[in-house]
């Protein structure tokens, strides 16, 4: 059984009298501690594809599996909870709370969970600071980091409550090059080192040839799925078929 | 999420506006003031027109004679109340401190070349100054002797003192009421006004026996009312029912015939005067609870914009795994904390206020002494009302931000 199993996957919006069909029957299986890169041009429903993935949204019809576990039809707090325990989100924009330290943002996600002690949740939010290099940064507010490490402590409160899949929305689109290096560089890291499942949504194709699997979406449906970076490429840059 | 981590979240919240909070909470403040400082002010005046009717007299029970209706014919006050059932109350009712008949009288004083009229000029019994709860500045009360034997003596109040010797000493000198001449034997303790501004000390006390037979020329026993104090306030409504009981038995009346007298105490008269006060306080603390009021709707305006303002966060949180809930508490707690803080802030000036006013109304009234009431209750009841008022006035912006489409959320900037 794959971690992820979509099928027949829709999200229409409607807008007005017309229906906007942001995802038309998306069936995909991505299997645990794979590295996948969602990309396509803009408008293109990656980001839909991925706030589905990431329980933020349900699908209008088909069906999302999640480690076994239908998401489609679970009410809006089942999907926190899942969210909370399965899925590490890490943004363009950070996302961080500011004027809050480093260890508290790290921290937000524990105390979401039952049962955690507030000396535990110090503790775990130190550790996951520790592991992506801001030891000696646990008490400064987001204001004072830099974007790099910024993106860093994301990444902690994403993996603060050890889920099993990381999801990164251009997690590298405000940074420079070298620090999206670094970044990548962690994402790589924790995929192969810790068997995290890392899917990423990317224009970037520096950033997308890191992944093992492209998933190349047009229009709301997936138009290749392959591990060959430059079929990916003719794919994301072929005009549209008229 | 647990409460205490909510708690921590909302205070941290809040600590990042203090300003903003600080106004937010004064309106609260100003409305649980208002309503403290009302509410205290209130029973400090009731607890005055209690401590008035306590001093007309401790727990004073009065037994009135009553017109009787016999054979359809309701006849004219007869004599049915005597000194003996004033005597047999004391006895019998162990409910019953004292008792004394009373017995009125009208004359005008005469000592020397001054003359001088009383408010009371009563005929009362040895026992009147423990029924009234009263006491002796000089000299002596007449005793039990002096009623059995009918003696011509009195005891005067500070009022007649000065109008009629000015600085002479009264005892021992001789007054005469209607020709009669009373050897003065006591001065009462100085009482001050009652409530309605007569002058308590403007009185004039003869053996009940005297009065009958000398001013008004009667062998008859009976007396205009019977004056009773019982052991305890505590035990009125039992002394009320005992003396009910004793002289229903003893004047012999048969069921469902009317009594031929009225037992009334005067706590009744002063809860009448407390329900006017209770009526005029609840009436300034519900112009005062408009206040408050308008207080609740600055939290929750406050509240709207705080939700507004921090969409992103909401969208965060919610992402990470809060639930609806989660969130709901959290802006439901801040609102309350703020509301409980205006409370706490509130009861404190609102009871200084209180006090000082009490104080000020003592400093130009000085014959009057407000009592400084401070009421746990009150506080307490005001402090839960804030509460309240958070809870009301911060559930609709709380529902709103727990309502947030998370992937909205995220996108607001």
């Amino acid at each position: 059984m794959a971690l992820i199993e979509l099928r027949e996957v829709q999200r229409v919006y409607e807008l007005g009298d017309h229906p906007v069909y942001a995802l038309r029957k998306v069936s995909l299986d991505i299997d645990r501690g794979e590295f996948v890169a969602l990309i396509g041009p803009s408008g293109s429903g990656k980001s839909t594809l991925m706030n589905t993935l990431g329980c933020l949204d349900r699908p209008s019809s088909g069906s999302y599996r999640l480690d076994g576990e239908e998401i489609a039809t679970m009410s809006r707090d089942e999907r926190a909870k899942i969210r909370n325990r399965q899925l590490g989100f890490v943004f363009q924009n950070f996302n961080l709370l500011n004027r809050t330290s480093a260890v508290e943002n790290v921290e937000l996600p524990l105390l979401y969970r039952r049962g955690l002690s507030s000396k535990e949740r110090r503790g775990i939010a130190v550790e996951m600071l520790r592991k992506v290099g801001l030891g000696d940064r646990l008490y400064h507010h987001s204001s004072q980091l830099s974007g790099g490490q910024q993106q860093r402590v994301a990444i902690a409160r994403a993996l603060a409550t050890s889920p099993s899949i990381l999801m990164g929305d251009e997690p590298t689109g405000n940074l420079d090059s070298k620090t999206s290096r670094e970044v990548i560089a962690l994402f790589r890291e924790l995929n192969e080192q810790q068997g995290i499942t890392v899917i990423l949504v990317t224009h970037d194709p520096t950033v997308a040839k890191n992944a093992n699997r492209m998933i190349v979406l047009r229009d709301g449906s997936v138009v290749a799925d392959t591990s060959d970076f430059q079929v990916a490429m003719r794919e994301l840059h072929q005009e549209p078929a008229e | 999420m647990t409460i205490w981590d909510t708690f921590r979240v909302a205070i941290r919240a809040l600590r990042k506006n203090k300003m903003r909070a600080g106004l937010t909470v004064l309106g609260v403040v100003i409305g649980i003031a208002a309503v403290t400082t009302m509410v205290s002010i209130g029973q400090s005046a009731s607890a005055l027109v209690q401590n008035q009717f306590m001093a007309l007299g401790t727990n004073v029970i009065v037994v009135f004679p009553e017109s009787q209706q016999r054979g359809g014919v309701r006849q004219s006050l007869t004599v049915t109340l005597t000194a003996a059932d004033s005597r047999e109350i004391a006895n019998q009712c162990d409910a019953v401190l004292a008792s004394t008949p009373l017995v009125g009288a009208q004359g005008q004083l005469i000592y020397g070349n001054t003359n001088w009229n009383a408010n009371e000029l009563s005929g009362v019994g040895a026992d009147y100054l423990l029924v009234r709860n009263w006491a002796m500045a000089a000299g002596d009360f007449f005793t039990e002797d002096d009623i059995k034997s009918g003696a011509k003596v009195c005891v005067i109040g500070h009022t007649v003192v000065t109008k009629l010797f000015q600085t002479a000493n009264p005892i021992d000198q001789v007054i005469r009421v209607k020709n009669v001449p009373f050897r003065v034997v006591g001065v009462l303790e100085k009482k001050g006004v009652d409530m309605v501004g007569n002058d308590r000390d403007n009185i004039v006390l003869m053996p009940y026996t005297t009065v009958r037979k000398r001013l008004q020329g009667s062998s008859f026993d009976n007396v205009n009312a019977i004056l009773v104090s019982a052991v305890s306030p505590t035990r009125m409504n039992e002394a009320t029912k005992q003396i009910d009981q004793l002289l229903f038995e003893r004047h012999r009346i048969e069921p469902g015939k009317s009594k031929d007298f009225r037992v009334q105490d005067t706590t009744e008269i002063a809860q009448t005067f407390g329900i006017v006060t209770g009526v005029l306080t609840l009436m300034l603390s519900a112009i005062a609870g408009i206040s408050l009021l308008v207080g609740g709707v600055g939290i929750m305006n406050i509240m709207l914009v705080s939700v507004t303002e921090r969409t992103k966060e909401i969208g965060i949180r919610m992402a990470i795994g809060a639930s609806g809930r989660d969130i709901l508490n959290q802006f439901l707690v801040e609102a309350i904390v703020l509301s409980l803080i205006g409370g706490a802030i509130g009861v404190t000036l609102g009871t200084t206020a209180s006090v000082g006013a009490t104080l000020l109304i003592n400093y130009f009234n000085p014959g009057q002494d407000w009592p400084i009431v401070i009421s746990v209750q009150a506080a307490v009841i005001a402090l839960l009302f804030a509460g309240g008022v958070g809870v009301f006035f911060g559930y609709y912006p709380a529902r709103r931000a727990s309502r947030m489409d998370p992937i909205e959320a995220l996108r607001y900037e």
